[in-house]
C-alpha cells in the first residue's frame, strides 16, 4: 500500500479547472516530484493535500486513512509537513521558537500545567528543545538559532522552513519549491540535506520543484503535469525524455 | 549585550537567563514589598493605580502584542469582571472565592465572545470590538436591576479569612493585595510565553497559514487567548472597581478602552515592561500635566479634554520617533552602554515592508 | 405616512454618516488604512466654515468660506499625510489605526482650544426654511444634505473608476512595489487621496453644521459612520453611501419603535450581526488568495 494515494481529484476555480482527474501514488521511502509549467496545478495539490482547499471530486488516502475527513489543523498529526513556495515563517520571533512551532503537534500538557509552568511542562520544552537541537544539527543552523527570522536572508528563510517542517517528526515531507531564489550552492546543499532525509530519516518526500538538475540528481520518481493533468510519469530519465513533456514546456517542433 | 554561553536547556528555559538579572529583578520585587516603609500613604495609592492599569495592560499585551488581534473594547471585559466580582460578593460568596471566580468568569465570557470574531481580521476586528465596548456601556444601564444602572454600585470591604482590607482607611494593605495580584499575573504570563501555547500565540499572529500547517487549531488558540486575556482584565476590572470606590456605566466607557490600547503600545507593544511602563504615564499623566498647568497658567482653570488631547500626542510622538515605545527606548539606551563603544547606528532598524492588499486572502 | 417621515428624515442622517463613511472608504481604497479621525475632520471642517463665515468670528459670506474651508482641510489632510503618516510608511496598519484614534484626541482638543465646547450654529444660507414633498415635511438643509451627498458620491465613484489619477491610486493600495515600479508616485498619491478625504470631511461638516448645532464632540458620529463603512462593505464607495442610509434610516424607526435604552444600541448591534455574518460587508471586495 502506498504511503499516499491520490485518485481522480479535481478541483476547479469558478470556470478554471486546476486540477482535473488527476490519480498518482508516492510510495513510502521514496523521493517523488511534480513538475510542470507554471499555473500547471501543482501548489494546488499540495494545497489539497494540507486541505486547504476542499476537492471537487477524489480520493486521497494517507497511510490507509481518508484525508478528506480531516481539517487542516489535523493534517500535521497524521504526519504530514510542508514548506510554502512564499515562504510563511513567523517573522518577529526567532528561528528557534520557528523550530520549537513545529513540535506543536507533539504538544501534551494542558492550559492550567502551563499556566503555572508545571514540572510536567519544563520536561516537555527539554523533549522539545532536544529534538529541535537535532535538526538545527542538522541543518547548521547554529549560528542563526536566536535571530529574529526579519533579518535573515533569503536563503537561510528557506532552510529554516525546511527545519520547520523536519521539527514536527512528520513521515511525509511537501516540499514546495524548495530550490526557488536558491544560488548553485545552496540548491547543491539542499540536495544533499533531501537525499539525507530520504536516508538518515526515512522520511518520504514529495517536492514540487522547477529545477531539473535537483529533480533528476535526488528524485525516484517523477510526475509531469500540464493544465492540472498528469503528462506523464516515470524516473526521472523516462520523464525528461517524453515527447509530450517535451512540447509542453519548450514547444511544439522542438526536439 | 551580555553574552550568555549556554550549556543546558535550563537557561534558555528558565525565567532569568543569569544571575544577574535574577538578582534584579528579586531586588525590584523587594523593593515593591518594602515600598509602604519608605513613602507616604498618598504615594502608595498612585502606585496602586499604577499596578492596576499594569494587570489590564498585561491582559491586553495578551491579546495585542503576543496574538496579534487588537482589541479596542477591553473596558468591556474590565466592567465584566468588576460587576461580576461585586454581585458575587453580595451574593454571599467570600472575596476569596469571588474573586478569582469573578476572572475566570470574565475570561469564559471573553472565549465565547471571540467565537464569532475569530474569523475577523485587522480592522475589522478593531471596528467589532468598538461597538463591543458601546454595547457594554448600553447594556449595563440595561441590565440595571443587577448592575445598579446609572447610579452604580459600591463595592464592600473586602475580607480575606477575618483579615480586613479597605482601600481608603488602609491602603497599605490594599497595595500588597494588588501587588500579590500583580506579581501572580505576571507570573502567568512568562509562564504562557515559555511554554508551546505561548509560541503557538505568536504563530496565529504571524501566519495563520503556516500555523495552521503545524497543527496549530487557529480558532480554538484565539478563544483560548481572548480567554485569558479578558481573565486577566477581569481582574483588573475588580480592582478597579474598589480602587474607585464606586463604578457606574461610564467607569468603563469607550474612552478608557482606547486609552488601554494606547497604553500598551506607548509602553512598548509585545512586551511585559511595556505594560508596566505605560501604565506609569497613564496614571501619573494627570498629576503631570496638573502641575504643569497650574504652573503655567495658574490654578482654578480648567481645560476639558487636556489630558486625553496631552495623551494623543505623546502617543503620536512615540509613533512617529519610537514604534518600540518605552521599553524599545529602554532597550536601546541599555545596549547602547552595554556596547559602548561598539554600539553600531543601524541595529534597531526595522525591516520596510511595501503594502500587499488584505482584500486578497 | 409617519414611515414616510421618519424614512426621510433618516434619509438625511444617513447621507451625513454616508459622506463620513466615503472618506473612510476613500483612504482605505488609496492606503488600506482605516482614518478613524475621519469624524473628527468632519468636525473641524464645520468648525473652520464656523469660524469663517460667523459673525462673531470673521463673518465672511457663507458662498467663500464654504469653499475655502474645503480648500482649507483638503490642504490639511494633504499636510497630515505628508507630515505624519508618510512616516509609518511601510507599518503595520495597526500603527496607522492607533495614530489615528489619537489624532483624534487631539483634533478635539484643539477644536476646544480655538472654538470653546459649547455648541454653536453655523449661520448657513442652507438652514433656511422647510420644503413640503406631499405631505412629508424636509428641511432645506436635509435636501441639500441629500443632494449634495449622491453628487459626490456618483462623482468620486467616476473619478476612481474612470480616471488616470483614480487608477492610481487603486494600484498603490493594492500592491505598493508594483505600483512604484509602474512609475506611480505612491507617496504623493497617498498624499492626494488623504487631501480628498479632508475635503470631503469638510463638505460633511458644513451640511451636518447646517442642520443643528455643533460641539468638539461631534466627530463621536464617526463611529457610527464606521458603521456604516462596514456594513456596505470598506472598499466600496457606493457601498458606504449606502451603508450610511441603511444605519441613519434604522436611528428613527429604532428610537419611534423599541424602548427606550434599546434604540441606541441598535447600530451597533446591526454593526454586530453584519461583522458576524456578513464580515466583508454587502458589497464586498475580498477575493480567495491563491497560497
Amino acid at each position: 500500500m502506498s504511503l499516499l494515494e491520490i485518485k481522480n481529484a479535481t478541483l476547479k476555480f469558478g470556470g478554471v479547472v486546476a486540477v482535473n482527474d488527476l490519480s498518482f501514488s508516492v510510495e513510502e521511502g521514496e523521493v517523488y516530484a511534480i513538475v510542470g509549467p507554471n499555473g500547471a496545478g501543482k501548489s494546488t495539490v499540495f494545497n489539497l493535500i494540507s486541505r486547504f482547499y476542499e476537492p471537487f471530486a477524489g480520493e486521497f488516502t494517507f497511510d490507509g486513512q481518508n484525508l478528506l475527513e480531516c481539517k487542516p489543523d489535523e493534517v500535521a498529526d497524521l504526519g504530514i509537513a510542508r514548506t510554502f513556495q512564499n515562504i510563511e515563517l513567523f517573522e518577529h520571533a526567532t528561528v528557534l521558537q520557528n523550530l520549537l512551532v513545529g513540535r506543536h503537534r507533539h504538544r501534551k500538557s494542558t492550559l492550567i500545567e502551563e499556566l503555572f509552568f508545571a514540572p510536567r511542562v519544563r520536561a516537555e520544552e527539554h523533549r522539545h528543545r532536544e529534538a529541535v537541537e537535532e535538526v538545527i544539527d542538522f541543518l547548521d543552523l547554529q549560528p542563526y538559532r536566536n535571530k529574529m527570522i526579519a533579518g535573515l536572508p533569503y536563503g537561510v528563510r528557506k532552510v529554516v522552513e525546511l527545519g520547520r517542517a523536519l521539527a514536527s517528526g512528520p513521515r511525509l515531507l511537501l516540499l514546495d519549491e524548495p530550490a526557488s531564489g536558491l544560488s548553485v550552492e545552496e540548491t547543491q546543499d539542499m540536495r544533499w540535506w533531501i537525499d539525507d532525509i530520504r536516508k538518515q530519516m526515512g522520511i518520504t518526500v514529495l517536492m514540487v520543484e522547477h529545477d531539473m538538475g535537483l529533480v533528476s540528481g535526488v528524485s525516484d520518481r517523477v510526475l509531469a503535469l500540464a493544465d492540472g493533468a498528469k503528462l506523464a510519469e516515470g524516473t526521472p530519465a523516462e520523464v525528461q525524455s517524453n515527447p509530450a513533456v517535451i512540447e509542453a514546456y519548450l514547444g511544439a517542433g522542438a526536439v | 549585550m551580555r553574552i550568555h554561553f549556554k550549556t543546558t536547556y535550563e537557561q534558555d528555559i528558565r525565567l532569568f537567563p543569569d544571575l544577574w538579572t535574577a538578582c534584579v529583578y528579586g531586588a525590584l520585587i523587594l523593593l515593591a514589598f518594602a515600598l509602604p516603609y519608605l513613602i507616604n500613604e498618598f504615594y502608595i495609592g498612585e502606585v496602586t493605580n499604577v499596578l492596576i492599569w499594569a494587570i489590564a495592560g498585561l491582559g491586553l499585551m495578551l491579546l495585542t502584542g503576543q496574538t496579534g488581534q487588537a482589541s479596542l473594547g477591553h473596558a468591556a471585559f474590565l466592567a465584566i469582571g468588576c460587576y461580576t466580582n461585586t454581585i458575587l460578593i453580595e451574593q454571599g460568596l467570600p472575596f476569596i472565592i469571588a474573586f478569582p471566580l469573578a476572572g475566570v468568569i470574565t475570561g469564559v465570557v471573553g472565549a465565547i465572545i471571540a467565537i464569532p470574531a475569530l474569523r475577523l481580521h485587522g480592522i475589522y476586528l478593531a471596528i467589532a470590538t468598538i461597538a463591543l465596548s458601546i454595547l457594554a456601556d448600553d447594556i449595563i444601564v440595561l441590565l440595571e436591576p443587577w448592575t445598579g444602572g446609572v447610579s452604580g454600585k459600591f463595592p464592600e470591604m473586602i475580607t480575606i479569612f477575618g483579615f480586613e482590607i479597605e482601600r481608603w482607611t488602609m491602603p497599605t494593605r490594599f497595595y500588597y493585595l494588588v501587588l500579590i495580584v500583580t506579581i501572580v499575573c505576571t507570573l502567568f504570563y512568562r509562564n504562557l510565553l515559555r511554554s508551546p501555547l505561548g509560541r503557538a500565540f505568536a504563530a496565529v499572529r504571524d501566519s495563520e497559514v503556516s500555523a495552521t500547517a503545524m497543527g496549530v487549531h487557529i480558532a480554538r488558540t484565539k478563544a483560548t487567548a481572548f480567554g485569558l486575556s479578558c481573565m486577566i482584565t477581569g481582574w483588573a476590572g475588580a480592582l478597579m472597581g474598589y480602587y474607585a470606590g464606586t463604578f457606574n456605566n461610564e467607569t468603563f466607557s469607550i474612552v478608557i478602552s482606547i486609552t488601554l490600547l494606547m497604553m500598551i503600545v506607548i509602553g512598548g507593544l509585545g512586551s511585559i515592561h511595556g505594560a508596566f511602563f505605560g501604565a506609569v504615564v497613564v496614571a501619573f499623566l494627570p498629576q503631570g500635566l496638573s502641575i504643569l498647568k497650574d504652573g503655567l497658567i495658574g490654578g482654578g482653570v480648567a481645560i476639558p479634554g487636556l489630558e486625553t488631547g496631552v495623551f494623543g500626542m505623546i502617543l503620536i510622538l512615540f509613533i512617529l520617533f519610537e514604534p518600540m515605545g518605552i521599553y524599545g527606548r529602554w532597550l536601546k539606551i541599555r545596549i547602547w552602554f552595554e556596547l559602548f563603544p561598539f554600539a553600531r547606528k543601524d541595529m534597531f532598524r526595522r525591516q520596510k515592508s511595501y503594502l500587499k492588499t488584505e482584500r486578497l486572502r | 405616512m409617519e414611515v414616510l417621515q421618519l424614512l426621510v428624515s433618516g434619509l438625511a442622517n444617513g447621507c451625513v454618516y454616508g459622506l463620513i463613511a466615503l472618506g473612510f472608504v476613500l483612504i482605505y481604497k488609496a492606503t488600506e488604512a482605516v482614518n478613524f479621525a475621519q469624524g473628527d475632520f468632519m468636525m473641524l471642517g464645520a468648525f473652520v466654515t464656523l469660524g469663517l463665515t460667523n459673525a462673531e468670528y470673521m463673518d465672511l459670506p457663507f458662498w467663500i468660506a464654504a469653499p475655502l474651508a474645503i480648500s482649507i482641510m483638503a490642504v490639511l489632510g494633504y499636510l497630515l499625510d505628508f507630515f505624519i503618516l508618510r512616516h509609518l510608511f511601510g507599518q503595520s496598519q495597526t500603527a496607522v489605526v492607533i495614530l489615528t484614534i489619537a489624532l483624534g484626541f487631539v483634533l478635539r482638543f484643539v477644536a476646544g482650544l480655538i472654538w470653546g465646547h459649547e455648541p454653536q450654529t453655523l449661520e448657513s444660507p442652507l438652514a433656511l426654511g422647510d420644503v413640503q414633498l406631499g405631505g412629508v415635511v424636509l428641511g432645506m438643509a436635509d435636501v441639500a444634505v441629500i443632494v449634495v451627498t449622491f453628487l459626490l458620491t456618483w462623482s468620486l465613484y467616476q473619478f476612481f473608476q474612470r480616471t488616470k489619477l483614480g487608477l492610481a491610486m487603486q494600484a498603490a493600495s493594492q500592491n505598493q512595489m508594483a505600483a512604484y515600479f509602474m512609475g506611480i508616485p505612491v507617496r504623493r498619491v497617498q498624499g492626494l487621496i488623504w487631501g480628498l478625504a479632508g475635503a470631503t470631511a469638510a463638505v460633511a461638516g458644513i451640511l451636518f453644521a447646517s442642520k443643528g448645532a455643533i460641539d468638539p464632540n461631534a466627530g463621536l458620529l464617526g463611529i457610527k459612520a464606521f458603521a456604516a463603512a462596514v456594513i456596505g462593505g470598506f472598499g466600496s464607495l457606493p457601498g458606504a453611501l449606502a451603508g450610511g442610509l441603511i444605519v441613519g434610516v434604522i436611528e428613527p424607526f429604532a428610537a419611534r419603535y423599541l424602548a427606550a435604552g434599546y434604540s441606541q444600541i441598535a447600530p451597533y448591534a446591526l454593526l454586530l450581526a453584519v461583522l458576524i455574518f456578513r464580515p466583508h460587508g454587502l458589497f464586498s471586495q475580498v477575493r480567495v488568495k491563491k497560497v
